[in-house]
């Protein structure tokens, strides 16, 4: 199980790892982006490939940041699910399936430099 | 009153791997700068230079319309609809990953750097069916004339995209006048020169600056010289 604890991340980023949790269908590309956050010294990736599962992790452990990947056919309405739960939680939409945009979308999501 | 950002060319992220320069114009990769993260719709401006015989190997994307346009050299494509093919200078070649690809893009020659332009824009729609198209560009050799290359509508000149924007090529004789009026309100243009040197609304560009625009109806462009640019007009809200 992946540790959490709390979701501002310059405090975890101090105390451990920043988590992120990966949602997607695509289980290939899925598999891509959880490799490069996971190369990421500060970040640990958890990555879900329905909303079930993803709503289960949600629910037992805090994440920084959502970041929403391709195929979901129902990503608007996870997104109002984890906004129920999580009201705070932060949720991105990743664009572009790989490194090029990625680091960008996460540090731009959690205010890093 | 129009708004303007100006990015000159020696600002651009720069990635060198050896194989592969990139000339980045907003955040990509290793490059990340907030405040040049995007214009509007459009994320992804790398002007890349790809040595002999190099290339990407095979990588994925996804909900993102990918354009290249190579400016000089030739470059291998395939990809996991089963596409194989080539594209050089005179042609634009489109990817909408949507639900995702994978593809490989090799410099088809083994000594000469291939030289292209990597343009990515958000998509007015995630997870479409992926797709590709590569097209030869229509009155490329016009002269004095926006030549338009991408459009949102799959029946107008170029290839399309799944999303409001419309890019034109223009080859300008020196002391050239003309003005570019938008298509759509709420989009802006980026002004990316090619070659040359140009005015835009006033402002002065050299070779490889950037100019984006927005809050207009249309911008007037003059050629100081011998110059080529692309205009790329995108929604700034999408």
């Amino acid at each position: 199980m992946i540790a959490c604890g709390s979701i501002n991340p310059q405090v975890f980023f101090m105390e451990n790892k920043i988590q992120i949790l990966l949602i997607g269908s695509n289980e290939a590309i899925m598999a891509t982006i959880t490799r490069l956050v996971n190369q990421e010294i500060s970040w640990q990736a958890t990555t879900c490939l329905s909303t079930e599962s993803a709503m289960e992790q949600l629910l037992k452990n805090d994440f920084a940041l959502v970041l929403i990947g391709a195929g979901l056919d129902d990503e608007n309405d996870l997104i109002l699910k984890i906004k129920k739960v999580k009201p705070a939680q932060r949720i991105v939409k990743h664009f572009g399936g790989g490194s090029g945009l990625l680091f960008g979308e996460i540090k731009q999501a959690l205010g890093l430099p | 009153m129009a708004q303007t950002v100006l990015h000159r060319s020696n600002t651009r992220g720069v990635a060198d791997h050896g194989w592969l320069k990139s000339y980045q114009s907003f955040s990509f990769a290793g490059y990340y700068n907030p405040d040049r993260i995007n214009f509007g719709a459009l994320r992804v401006l790398n002007d890349d230079i790809v040595t002999g015989g190099m290339g990407f190997g095979e990588h994925p994307h996804d909900n993102m319309e990918i354009i290249s346009i190579p400016l000089s050299g030739e470059l291998h494509h395939a990809d996991s609809m089963g596409n194989k093919a080539s594209i050089k200078a005179g042609e634009i070649q489109v990817m909408s990953a949507g639900t995702g690809i994978y593809h490989s893009e090799y410099n088809g020659d083994n000594k000469e750097p291939a030289k292209f332009l990597q343009i990515w824009l958000f998509p007015n729609q995630r997870n479409v069916q992926p797709r590709y198209d590569q097209q030869t560009l229509k009155n490329e050799d016009k002269v004095n004339e926006f030549v338009q290359i991408l459009s949102p509508n799959p029946d107008d000149d170029g290839v399309w995209i799944y999303q409001d924007a419309w890019f034109n090529l223009a080859n300008f004789d020196e002391g050239n006048v003309k003005s570019y009026e938008l298509h759509k309100p709420g989009n802006g243009v980026y002004v990316f020169v090619l070659e040359g040197d140009i005015l835009v609304n006033g402002q002065a560009l050299a070779t490889r600056d950037g100019l984006g625009i927005w809050d207009t109806e249309s911008i007037d462009i003059k050629a100081l010289g011998s110059a080529s640019f692309l205009l790329m007009e995108v929604p700034m809200k999408f």
